[in-house]
């Protein structure tokens, strides 16, 4: 591998990758041909269906897969994936090195690039390749990483232009996810695992000692995901300003016409009218349906952050100055209460002729994505 | 039986949350003097879960911030609300320091102080959402980590005063919220733990504490260049801890700077940080007009039936 390669650190659950380290691979597979580079994926675990996901990965756009394997890597711990992932940069010597930022991706890379003394930037929402004067030198091909900063309310773009490798973790959702090609070639190359007690110096691969075990993990309880925002085609979004709980039974009925999912605003879901799993935004998720319905949300810049990348984006509101205007493609001044359902009523005459007869109760867009 | 040593990191930030139009320059970019600065929120959280240990075990709580002298609020912040020691890193060349900068100048800090049992500090401030510091500190201090942490299960101090008597390093047992659910993790002591804004309900001042601190200003290093100092806070009365390690009538809020924490210059500040900004640009500047439509029949149904034209609705 030459000194010039593009990673993605990919982080995998029971043997299934991580929607946004495949996002990531789509990303890095662009920045790699812009840069005449190679793509490298890090896989790191243990269990039969690793090698399905390292195949995976070369046919979603790695050229390379570093492989991991050791039953005391089964579950993620900060200490000795960073150990892993810092050993493996330092012996091949990449030029850019992307994680998700998910709470794994965000607990592993700041380690990582402690240990190395190089750059990292947070939940960049873009990355490109550009250049960069500084002091009247140029530096040339740089990672812009291009991320929200101050709440939302600026867009930074960072680089790293002395420090290698160059480091971001990106946000889930906010790249495309690339096509599969099973025809695709790519090395898988294991890298041999060694667990010591005590440092060597002459082991291949990778050693682990003991010092990097003092975290272990006591449960992990994943609670079964019942919403799929991500997977939706329209979202319809309820805000502090949809009144009650039974206001909020206007908004589900939107959705449930538009063959969409409910989502809501931080403050619809602290008032307890809808759960946390339906949350949009900076501590909720971030979606990029074809259509954002704002209903009674004013558009706090956190809110803002998880949904003004949506393809269109209606807002209703009584308040004609609410920030949500501002990202909204279509405004609605006025009492959503009346305006719901004029929505539904428009929506049942003119567009629901035939075929696209709104879902039953409780059924979510998550399976319409062939729709046109 | 020793006390467990704890250090909170704490950090002063502009209030994003609250940022309006007039914060945003003509520029685009944010006018600092336009925020009110306040306490990083889950710095706040971490204070308090350190404060509940305190409750429960031998403990001390120092409260460390990295700042310009001003950052000196948080600490009397942290003295109003019961923490034992303030130590505000100040100096001009911590100026410009991103995140592997700013955990460099922490964890000097915290071996200055002989190390700590447990590390805490927010998850992440409200500024630059990073949550890269926490980790950072931990690997700069060789420390293990636990980051998101909700809730802090059990803490066995070091000499094993826990149910089963053995632990001898002691131990941490915290839980941390992942995507879709949450996992329980027990780490040795030392250990480093973010905390999250679910943890708890930080604790309001004190009013006794308020009236004890109120006056409190940095102290400066024998030899400082003081003019760098806070000068709102010049006629401050400083006092001296007690023997006991307590403070007798007022704290005092010790300053370091890099001289103090015999850092390595080139790891400091602007100069020890591989990231630059290249670049920024206004969100709130940067927006497009939104076409409005009436709140009508006859409105609303022209909007719908475009959508569905558009293949933006099915």
């Amino acid at each position: 591998m030459k000194r010039s390669d593009v990673w993605v650190v990919v982080e995998q659950h029971d043997g299934v990758a991580a929607e946004v380290s495949l996002e990531l691979l789509g990303r890095a597979r662009e920045l790699a041909d812009t840069l005449g580079a190679q793509v490298g994926a890090v896989l790191i675990g243990a269990g039969a269906a690793l090698g399905d996901v390292a195949r995976e990965l070369v046919a979603r756009g790695a050229d390379t897969v570093f492989f991991v394997v050791h039953d005391d890597l089964a579950h993620y711990l900060a200490q000795p994936y960073a150990a892993v992932v810092g050993s493996l940069i330092r012996e091949h010597q990449p030029q850019i090195v992307l994680y998700g930022a998910t709470t794994t991706g965000r607990d592993l890379a700041p380690r990582v690039a402690s240990a190395l003394r190089t750059g990292l930037t947070a939940d960049c929402t873009d990355l490109r390749i550009g250049d960069h004067v500084l002091k009247g030198e140029e530096y040339r091909d740089l990672l812009y990483q291009i991320r929200p900063a101050f709440g939302g309310n600026i867009i930074a773009t960072i680089i790293s232009p002395l420090h290698r490798p160059q480091m971001a973790t990106v946000r889930e959702g906010v790249m495309v996810m690339p096509e599969e090609d099973r025809r695709r070639d790519g090395a898988i190359v294991a890298v041999p695992v060694t667990r010591s007690s005590a440092p060597l110096h002459d082991a291949a691969g990778v050693t682990l000692t003991d010092a990097e075990f003092a975290v272990t993990l006591v449960r992990r309880v994943q609670e079964e995901k019942r919403v799929d925002l991500k997977g939706a085609r329209v979202v319809v979004a309820g805000g502090v300003g949809v009144g009650s709980r039974e206001g909020f039974a206007l908004v589900e009925e939107l959705a449930r016409t538009l063959g969409g999912v409910v989502g809501a605003s931080r403050a619809a879901v602290d008032a307890g009218w809808v759960a946390h799993d339906h949350q949009i935004g900076q501590t909720g998720t971030t979606v990029r349906p074809k259509l954002y319905i704002a209903c009674g949300i004013s558009g706090s810049v956190q809110h803002r952050a998880g949904m003004d990348q949506s393809a269109r984006i209606l807002a209703v509101n009584d308040d004609p100055l609410a920030p949500i205007f501002s990202v909204a493609h279509y405004g609605i001044v006025g009492d959503l209460h009346k305006v719901i359902p004029q929505l539904i009523a428009a929506y049942r005459s003119k567009g629901a002729g035939g075929e696209a007869a709104p879902a039953p109760a409780g059924a979510s867009a998550a399976s319409d994505g062939g729709a046109p | 039986m020793p006390q467990l040593r704890i250090a909170v990191l704490v950090k002063q930030v502009p209030d994003t949350a609250n940022v309006t139009g007039e914060a945003m320059k003509e520029d685009g970019t944010v006018n600092r003097a336009a925020l009110p600065a306040v306490f990083n929120p889950e710095d706040l959280n971490a204070l308090e879960e350190a404060l509940k240990l305190r409750d429960r075990h031998d403990a001390r709580v120092t409260v460390v911030t990295m700042g310009p002298p001003a950052a000196v609020q948080v600490l009397r912040e942290s003295l109003y609300r019961g923490a034992d020691e303030v130590i505000l890193l100040t100096d001009k060349a911590f100026a410009g320091a991103d995140t592997l900068a700013t955990s460099y100048a922490l964890s000097l800090a915290i071996r200055k102080l002989g190390g700590a049992d447990l590390v805490l500090c927010g998850r992440q401030a409200i500024d630059g959402d990073t949550a890269q510091v926490g980790p950072q500190t931990a690997e700069k201090l060789g420390y293990p980590q636990i980051t998101c942490v909700s809730r802090i299960d059990a803490l066995v101090a070091p000499d094993g005063e826990g149910a089963d008597g053995a632990a001898a390093a002691g131990s941490v047992t915290a839980t941390r919220s992942i995507e879709g659910g949450f996992e329980t993790l027990t780490s040795s002591l030392p250990c480093l733990l973010t905390v999250t804004g679910e943890a708890n309900d930080p604790r309001p001042p004190s009013v006794k504490l308020v009236m004890t601190y109120k006056g409190i200003a940095a102290e400066a290093m024998p030899d400082y260049d003081d003019t760098y100092l806070d000068p709102e806070n010049d006629a401050a009365e400083v006092c001296m801890l007690g023997r006991d390690g307590k403070p007798v009538c007022r704290a005092k809020v010790v300053q370091w700077d890099h001289e103090a924490l015999a850092a390595d210059r080139d790891s400091l500040g602007l100069r020890g940080s591989p990231t630059r900004v290249k670049e920024i640009e206004s969100v709130v500047l940067a927006q497009s007009e939104a076409r409005m439509v009436e709140p009508t029949d006859a409105g609303i149904a022209e909007l719908v039936h475009e959508l569905i034209e558009e293949h933006i609705l099915g």
